[in-house]
Parts: structure tokens; sequence; C-alpha cells
């Protein structure tokens, strides 16, 4: 579900380019395709964290290899077999869109196995992973409910996707806990990675009357100019404090490193399987950075949350959900939205006010 | 009112960058040398710009070092199509790809870390002007720069002999050869002016717009320099309207989507490119026998002795 914009023509030239070599024959030798650049603070470098802590628990037992920036698509196809090439025999990539190249080299190759990340297609040697990120898009909304004054949140999208409509969602029943009245106004960049155009839709949002910036995009942009305005922010996917030491209440932050580690070591012992996981704050593949800039009830409030989602007290889309049109939306999971139902989201929630683009 | 006024600022820092980057290509165009390594030079400029900056302290510096940064690199350019005769086409994009990979390299040192913005102008008694205080004396001093940039280089293109010079070897380099002109010299120069430019379009990412350096953070404003200088028609009266309109589409159709305007944020977000190629063309259209591109543009020469 990451689709970075860089120059198509330079993109297709650049392929990616490779990084932490030196070949010996008997190590288990892992790939990692990433979309972006290792260093752009966000998504990708939360894999790369996940991939240096794999390096410092087995040692010199594995052989890790990395390509950067490689666009989904056609490019994508041909930096996967590259990897299996040079003998990779299991392989991480890190994009939604690398879901069908990864499958695609997946069945030409048995004895390989992949791990693809936030997609939904997988295959005897290819498993699926994915964080329940919208569980801390819920305590995020509660915090944001309790936190503003004008009642307003701004929030800033990358792609009309389920991905991120959940999490618009999951803020929403959050806030609405604490704040029936609470509104987002929301901003679509249509970019997962543009600093400048994420500064200038934070700075939309603000002058229009929000007073807390949330965001779905993946620089740190949006805090640093809700810093600089005085105002307060959310993070995402890493810890982006540095960037608003008095803004940022607390991000969301992706937490690969535990899944790398069982998934390597079930291939090293020969167990490894195909499986689909979708981990959230209980088996801390969703990790919530320090509750900041707010008073001690809040704070109190958001770790009681995360509390009662981690031990299954508490689900974001519990039953029943409202649509935007006031009808119930249908309870596939009992007493919550089964997850067919939230990877599939693509309504809003009652409260918010506005459509979604192309629906 | 307070609304319009933040909604022109956001227009005035999203239109600079296209504007310097454009402003230098215009020139680098105009000698008849195509360089599509913008992308990468404002990348380069970027990484040096903010390292510079970070460094000293002093962002008057790190805006030295994305101008030094970027006309180094556009010499490796100018070597390679001027003085070894190699395809420009290639040999720009070439550039476009060295300068990501190597903004990467330079920057890998100070991702993460942050510097102050640049101090925005304050004149007493001018900036304090209610509503155009802020607009015409209150921003960071880039953003006039850039306006001054453009009318000194209009200036020169049209009202002085070098730069009369400078077009012919655009328009046609074998007779300005012929005439005794060092056409090479001058391509050379004008390569490292847009260099230079390039360089400062991309430290004005981090100095002034975002204060912090992330790889790929220009995130294509290279390119749409590159297709501004085209709709352009070269001229540089056109490039700054042109500049404008696309930063002021780009902000206005952020702003509604904020206030929840029911068109798709898919056609808002092309709405900029839309607006100014039909905007550009319609003003090339309108005018006949406007200029068009320089005839040399993008062809090899070289010089018999």
């Amino acid at each position: 579900m990451r689709k970075r914009f860089l120059a198509a023509v330079a993109a297709l030239l650049l392929g990616g380019s490779f990084a932490s070599g030196a070949s010996a024959a008997d190590k288990l030798k892992v790939g990692f395709i990433y979309l972006g650049p290792v260093g752009d603070l966000g998504w990708t470098y939360q894999h790369e964290l996940a991939r240096q802590a794999l390096v410092k628990e087995f040692g010199d037992k594995i052989e890790t290899t990395y390509l950067e920036n490689v666009s989904e698509g056609p490019d994508a196809e041909r930096s996967i077999e590259q990897l299996v090439r040079a003998g990779n025999k299991l392989i991480f990539t890190t994009s939604f869109g690398y879901m069908d190249p990864t499958l695609k080299v997946a069945k030409k190759y048995p004895n390989v196995h992949f791990e693809h990340a936030t997609g939904f297609k997988h295959d005897k040697n290819m498993s699926i992973y994915n964080g329940r990120f919208y569980e801390g898009r819920y305590i995020q909304g509660v915090i944001a409910g309790k936190m503003s004054k004008a009642g307003v949140l701004g929030y800033i999208g990358s792609f009309p996707i389920p991905e991120v409509i959940m999490g618009i969602n999951a803020t929403m029943l959050g806030a609405q806990t604490v704040n029936p009245n609470i509104k987002v106004k929301i901003i679509w960049v249509n970019t997962w990675f543009d600093p400048g155009k994420e500064a200038d839709a934070a700075k939309a949002l603000l002058d229009q009357g929000a007073d807390i910036i949330m965001q779905h995009t993946d620089s740190p942009a949006a805090m640093q100019v809700a810093s600089e305005r005085g105002k307060l922010a959310f993070g995402q996917d890493s810890e982006m404090i540095k960037f608003g030491p008095k803004t940022q209440l607390t991000s969301i932050m992706d937490n690969w490193a535990p899944y790398y580690i069982a998934r390597v070591k079930a291939e090293l012992d020969g167990k490894w399987k195909e499986e689909d996981t979708w981990g959230g704050l209980k088996s801390k593949m969703v990790v919530m950075a320090p509750y900041t800039n707010m008073p001690d009830d809040v704070k109190k409030l958001a770790m009681d949350t995360e509390g009662a989602i981690i031990d299954g007290k508490l689900f974001p889309f519990k039953c029943p959900v409202i649509g935007q049109d006031g009808k119930e939306v249908e309870c596939k999971g009992g007493t919550r939205l089964d997850d067919g139902q939230v990877l599939g989201m693509n309504f809003y929630v009652k409260g918010v006010d506005d459509k979604i683009p192309g629906k | 009112m307070e609304l319009v006024e933040a909604i022109i600022l956001s227009v005035l820092a999203a239109s600079t960058p296209l504007l310097i980057a454009a402003t230098g290509e215009l020139v680098t165009e105009r000698a008849g040398v195509l360089n599509l390594g913008v992308e990468g030079m404002m990348i380069v400029g970027a990484a040096c710009g903010f390292g510079g900056a970070w460094l000293s302290g002093s962002t008057i510096i790190g805006a030295l070092c994305g101008i030094i940064a970027g006309a180094l690199l556009s010499l490796i350019f100018a070597m390679m199509t001027l003085g070894l005769a190699v395809n420009q086409v290639a040999s720009g994009l070439a550039l476009t790809i060295l300068g990501i990979g190597l903004s990467g390299l330079i920057g890998a040192g100070f991702v993460g870390e942050r510097i102050t913005p640049a101090p925005h102008l304050h004149i007493p008694g001018l900036t304090d002007i209610p509503l155009i205080g802020r607009i015409l004396f209150g921003e960071d001093p880039f953003i006039y720069l850039s306006l001054a940039l453009i009318v000194a280089v209009w200036w020169f293109l049209y009202r002085t002999r070098p730069g009369l010079v400078l077009r012919a070897c655009g328009d046609n380099h074998v007779s300005a050869h012929a005439l005794g002109y060092p056409v090479l010299r001058i391509r050379t120069f004008a390569v490292m002016f847009g260099g230079a430019c390039a360089g400062l379009a991309g430290a004005y990412l981090p100095l002034a717009y975002t204060p912090f350096f992330i790889p790929g953070m220009t995130a294509g404003r290279g390119w749409i320099a590159l297709a501004l200088v085209v709709f352009a028609s070269w001229l540089p009266g056109r490039l700054v309207i042109g500049a404008y309109l696309f930063g002021a589409v780009t902000i206005l159709q952020l702003h509604a989507q904020g206030a929840g305007v029911g068109i798709p944020s898919q056609f808002m977000s092309a709405l900029p490119y839309l607006a100014t190629v039909i905007v550009l063309v319609l003003i090339s259209r309108a005018r006949t026998g406007g200029s068009t591109a320089p005839a040399a543009l993008g062809t090899v020469f070289v010089p018999d002795r």
C-alpha cells in the first residue's frame, strides 16, 4: 500500500542500488525489497531497522541484502528475481504494490520463500503480513478528541484506499467516545512521500481551523509545520518527536523486528511455512510511541485504551458501526466487523462530513 | 482575509523552488543545451544545502553550498555534452540518477537532523502594513531573490549584448561560431548557471520549506521546472506566470479539499498540471509569432578547427 513518487524515468533506470554484500555459500541469504530510501524516516526506515535487528540477532548465520527505491510495477518483478538469482532463500517484499510481482516470482521459484507486506494474495511459498495500525489510530482518536480545543482534526491522507480509510474511521470512532461532536477535515495529497506537499496540506488544515494534525503520509513535514505553529500532531510509522518535541502526542510505530526474527528462525530451523499474519498492539507489531505533551488524565485514558485493546476487551470496530448514511453496517464478525470487512473498508463512519474521492 | 493571506504565503513558498530551478534551465536551454538533470542537481543541492546549514548554523552558507554543489554537478554534464559531445538527453537523465544516488550518500550523515528555518524578513514599518505587509516584505528572502533573479535574467537576455550572444548560440551555433564567439565556453557558463539555480532551488526546500533533509525530498519538482520552461515557450515573463499558477493551483486545491468541495481528490491533484498547461498554451496561441524553442536546442556542436 505504499507508493512513492519518483520521477518515472529515473526510477525505471535506477532500478535499485545494492548494499551490504560479501558472499558465503553456507549462510542463509535473506533479501529485502524497499519502496523508498532507507533514510526516509518512515515506512522503509522501519523495515530497515528490522533488517538490522535480524543481523544483530543471527550474526554470521545469515547474510542480508536489500534493494531500495524499487518502484512498484514491472521493475519490482525484475528486482525480486534478481534477489532470487543472487541466491536469496527468504525474500521480504515490503510494499502493497509488490503483491502481484512477488506472486509471479514465487510461482516461478517454488523452493524460495517469500514474505509480502500488506497484501492479500498468498501461495504455498508466499506468506503475507501486516500490522493492525487502526488500533493505534483509535487511541490517537481518543487523545485527539480530548486535546482538540476547536473540535476539528486535520487529517492528511495519501490515497483513498481501505488502509487509509480504516484509519480515518478508527480515529473518528475513538474521538467520538470522548467528544461526540468532533469534526475532521481531510486533505488527500495523492502521494506517500512529498515533504513539501505534506507541509502545504498541514498548513492548509491549520489555516482552516483544525488544531490537531494527523497524517497517513510518510515524512515528518506535517509534524514540523504543526510544531512551528504551536499546534499538536501525531507521528507516523516512526518516532518523530525530534521534529516536534512539544508537538508530538504519540506516534504509531511499525515494529517488524519480532516478526522478521521469528520468520528467519523458522527458515533456519527448516520449519518455515506459509502464514497470514495481521499483528496489532498485542503482538507488538504495532507499538505506540510514548504519550507526550498531554495532561495526565488524557495520558491515563490513552494507556487504558491501549490496555483494553491489548487485552481484547475493546475492538475499534465493535458493532454497531454506523455508516455515514446513518445505517448500521452489516456485522459479519459477531460482535465486531470481521477482518475482511476491515481490510476492504470503503465507507466513512457517521460523523465524517466528507466524501470518499471517486465514490 | 487572514485565510487569503495564509493562502498567498503558502503559494509564494510553493512556487519559489520551481521558479528558481526553471529560471536556470531557461538560460541553459536558451544557450542551446537541454539539461534534463534538473531533478538530480536539485536533490544534491538540497543535501549539500542542508549539510552546509547544519554544520555552520547559517542559512546563507547552506544556500551557497547548494549553489556550488549544483554548479559542480552541472560541470560534469558540461564536460560530457560539450567537451565530449555526448548525447544531451542521455547525459541529463544519467545526471538525475547520479544526483539521486549522490544525495542519499551525502545526506546519510544528517538524515533526521533539523535546522532553524531561514529567517523571515522584518522591515519595521513595511512588514507591519496590514494585508500586504507580510506578503511583500515579511517572508524568507529566497522568495524575493527568485523574483529579482528572473528579472535580472530577462534583462540580461534581452537588454545586453552578452545575452544576445548567448541566445545566438542557442539559435544557430554554427553562425555564432563563425562570428568568432566561443560557443562551447558560453554554453558551459549557461549550463553552470542552470546548475547553480537548480542547486539553490533544491537547497530552498530544506532551508526554508521543510527544515530537514530526507532522500528524495524534491519529489519530482525538477521535472516540473523542466516542463514549465517548455510551456512558457522559453520566455521569462511566462515562466513567472507558469510557476505561480502551478503553485497557486497546488495550494488552492488543498484548501478546496479541506473545505469539503465535492470534487474527487485525484482530479484535484492533477489540476495544477492541467491548469498550467492549458493557460500557457493559450497564451502562446494568443500571441502569434511568439518565441519557440531555441533552434539549436539539444544538438551537439563540435567546432571545426
